[in-house]
């Protein structure tokens, strides 16, 4: 019977306990509320809470930063470049009792995150050009492969912006965190996720991209050709100096040994009188030797001095 | 007396037996609820009633037991991955996956010279701090993978499609990594970034016919100055070579006329001196030598006595000899 005693106290006890008590997470708040109205502030810290039985009932919240994902939508920008932009956000209930009277479920709340931010992204988009959303550093100057962008005008460069990516979405992100802010939403951040072209727009970047490769690979071409001739130009001017240079130096060596071998002869042959009446005859001399041949028909007459003895045979010269 | 007795021993036995079953299952599911076991690459995260107590280190542990004390325990040690534009088969992670549905707009992207891009990466990270892991942003690796996709974007977007796609590669990827880890020390997802590596980056495919053109036009403006060069490497040094083989031999002309002369005037100057002993008689013997060698290689030979020399004009004298008259 004792046993039977503790047993059913002990029931009806933890009946009793897990009545009035209830849990709060980590990852929750909670407010309670007696008959669908709230009672006092929202409870924030997690750990085992008290409450009237049957009378409080409990209300969750997520107390953590919770995902918006926008849908992809076209938009145009200043420059009327239709773009299909897809943004998120991050976002969390900072003011629990705010948020629970005006929206009270995180849909509604889902609801207001899309035409809110939604429409402050459009406003964004539309008051800057295409340029400004792609591009977030000012000064950043393009690394450029100089063999294939030289002379390429704009192939290769960076868009000038004026403000840039991150402070459009600093604008989007403090229009919509103000609004937000009434329904007890506070605003972590918010993003693009995805800028792509619309088909349109992308079928005509497509052609743009293919003719700058095509320039790009013309000027290769040219490129090559033109080096091409430079050097076979280059082979025709060297063929002709080293072919002149040659003719010029033998020319000048066969003047000056026929210079240098004059001057010997000269020298030898001038130095005195009997010396030049000698060359002179021994020169004739030899000259006959290679001057006279078969072809040549010789007359003499006994008066020559080689057929003289044919008449006479004095031996006296004339 | 027999009936009350037969009614007391029943309900004893009832009654006890319940309430023995009940501790039982009491006893054994509060062993089995307050013991666990944390991995080694592992940390467990305590909570009791809902509320953080602690954190701990692998290994067999206890609890307090029915649900009061909850414990999560997640994988600190192990470097996690996420895929984007691709997926590798067989991945065990769920956020690893970029969706096939989503994948081609995942890597497509707009470049800061308002090209395209398709741009593959993956980002490698670790559970850095479990507790704001748990409990501050839902889905923290849900949301990883949207803040890389951003800044993926922003980092590509201030960039060329030359940059993107070739010299730029490992620039963006730092840039990405640092990008990310603010915005992920932002969002306090208790994440930590280990690095972010691309994979393929290509240009679109309509458009990759002319980026190969491209790679195309340069090897042939390569061999165009290759084929150039040859020739030029053909003429010149053999033009180089004839030129040199003309000088030497010009010179080696120069040597012999030169040697020549000295030889010729050696042996005039040595008949010189013989000449100047006796002229008359070496003139009249250099003379009749020389005769002696040339009269006879002549064709006709007519000697004519000097008072008869009236009679040449009868003489026939044949026709193609050239005609020579020595006095």
């Amino acid at each position: 019977m004792k046993l039977q005693g503790t047993a059913i106290i002990i029931i009806l006890g933890a009946i009793a306990f897990y009545l009035c008590t209830y849990v709060v997470k980590e990852t929750d708040q909670v407010i309670l509320t007696q008959f669908g109205k709230p009672v006092g502030e929202p409870v924030t810290e997690a750990g085992l809470h008290f409450r009237l039985p049957f009378i409080q009932e409990v209300n969750r919240i997520e107390k953590r930063f919770l995902p918006w994902d926008g849908p992809a939508n076209e938009m145009s920008t200043k420059d009327k470049t239709y773009l299909i932009i897809d943004t998120y956000a991050r976002w969390r209930i900072s003011d629990a009792m705010q948020y629970f009277l005006r929206l009270r479920d995180e849909r509604s709340a889902l609801s207001r995150l899309d035409d809110i931010l939604g429409s402050e992204t459009r406003n964004a988009v539309a008051k800057h050009e295409l340029i400004e959303i792609v591009r977030t550093t000012k000064d950043r100057v393009a690394v450029t492969d100089k063999t294939l962008t030289e002379g390429m005008g704009n192939v290769g460069m960076l868009y000038p912006i004026k403000i840039g990516r991150e402070v459009v979405e600093q604008e989007i992100f403090e229009k919509a965190a103000a609004k937000l802010a009434d329904f007890g939403i506070e605003l972590l951040d918010v993003r693009f996720k995805r800028i792509n072209y619309n088909e349109t727009v992308r079928r005509r970047i497509y052609e743009r991209m293919v003719s700058e490769r095509q320039q790009i690979a013309a000027r290769f071409r040219s490129e090559g050709a033109g080096a091409a001739a430079k050097i076979i130009g280059k082979k025709e001017r060297d063929l002709q100096e080293i072919e002149s240079e040659s003719y010029k130096r033998v020319q000048e060596i066969y003047g000056e040994a026929d210079a240098k071998a004059s001057a010997i002869y000269a020298k030898a042959y001038d130095s005195s009188p009997s010396s030049a009446e000698f060359y002179q005859f021994i020169k004739t001399l030899e000259t006959y030797r290679e001057v006279l041949s078969k072809d040549v028909s010789l007359v003499l007459t006994t008066d020559s001095p080689l057929f003289r003895l044919l008449k006479s045979t004095e031996v006296s010269e004339e | 007396m027999n009936e009350p007795i037969e009614i007391r021993i029943p309900e004893f036995i009832r009654n006890g037996l319940i309430l023995w079953v009940i501790i039982a299952i009491a006893v054994i599911s509060g062993v089995i609820t307050s013991t666990y076991t944390v991995q080694a690459e592992s940390q467990g995260v305590v909570l009791r009633f809902g509320k953080y107590l602690k954190t701990v280190e692998p290994g067999l542990r206890f609890k307090a037991p029915y649900g009061i004390d909850k414990v999560y325990v997640l994988p600190v040690r192990r470097q996690l991955k996420q895929e984007f534009g691709f997926a590798t088969l067989g991945a065990s992670n769920n956020n690893q996956f970029s969706e096939p549905r989503t994948r081609d707009r995942e890597k497509s992207m707009v470049t800061g010279d308002l090209n395209a891009a398709e741009v593959e990466w993956i980002v490698q990270y670790r559970i850095s701090d479990p507790r704001l892991y748990l409990f501050n942003v839902l889905d923290p690796e849900g949301t990883l993978r949207y803040v890389s996709e951003s800044v993926m974007r922003t980092v590509v977007g201030d960039r060329t499609v030359d940059e993107v796609i070739t010299i730029g590669r490992q620039e963006i990827e730092e840039e990405a990594r640092d990008r990310l880890e603010a915005l992920v020390n932002k969002y306090e997802l208790g994440i930590g970034i280990d690095q972010i590596q691309l994979q393929n980056v290509n240009p679109p495919p309509p458009v990759q016919a002319s980026f190969n053109e491209v790679n195309q036009a340069q090897q042939e403006r390569e061999r165009m100055i290759n084929e150039a060069n040859g020739e030029y490497n053909k003429e010149v040094p053999r033009s180089r070579g004839v030129a040199d083989q003309k000088i030497q031999a010009a010179e080696g002309y120069a040597l012999k006329r030169v040697n020549e002369a000295l030889g010729d005037v050696a042996s005039f100057n040595s008949m010189l001196a013989e000449y100047k002993k006796a002229p008359d008689i070496t003139r009249t013997r250099l003379y009749l030598e020389s005769m002696k060698e040339v009269v006879p290689q002549m064709g006709k030979k007519i000697i004519l006595d000097q008072d008869a020399s009236q009679i040449l004009p009868l003489l026939q004298l044949n026709n193609e000899s050239k005609g020579g008259l020595v006095r």
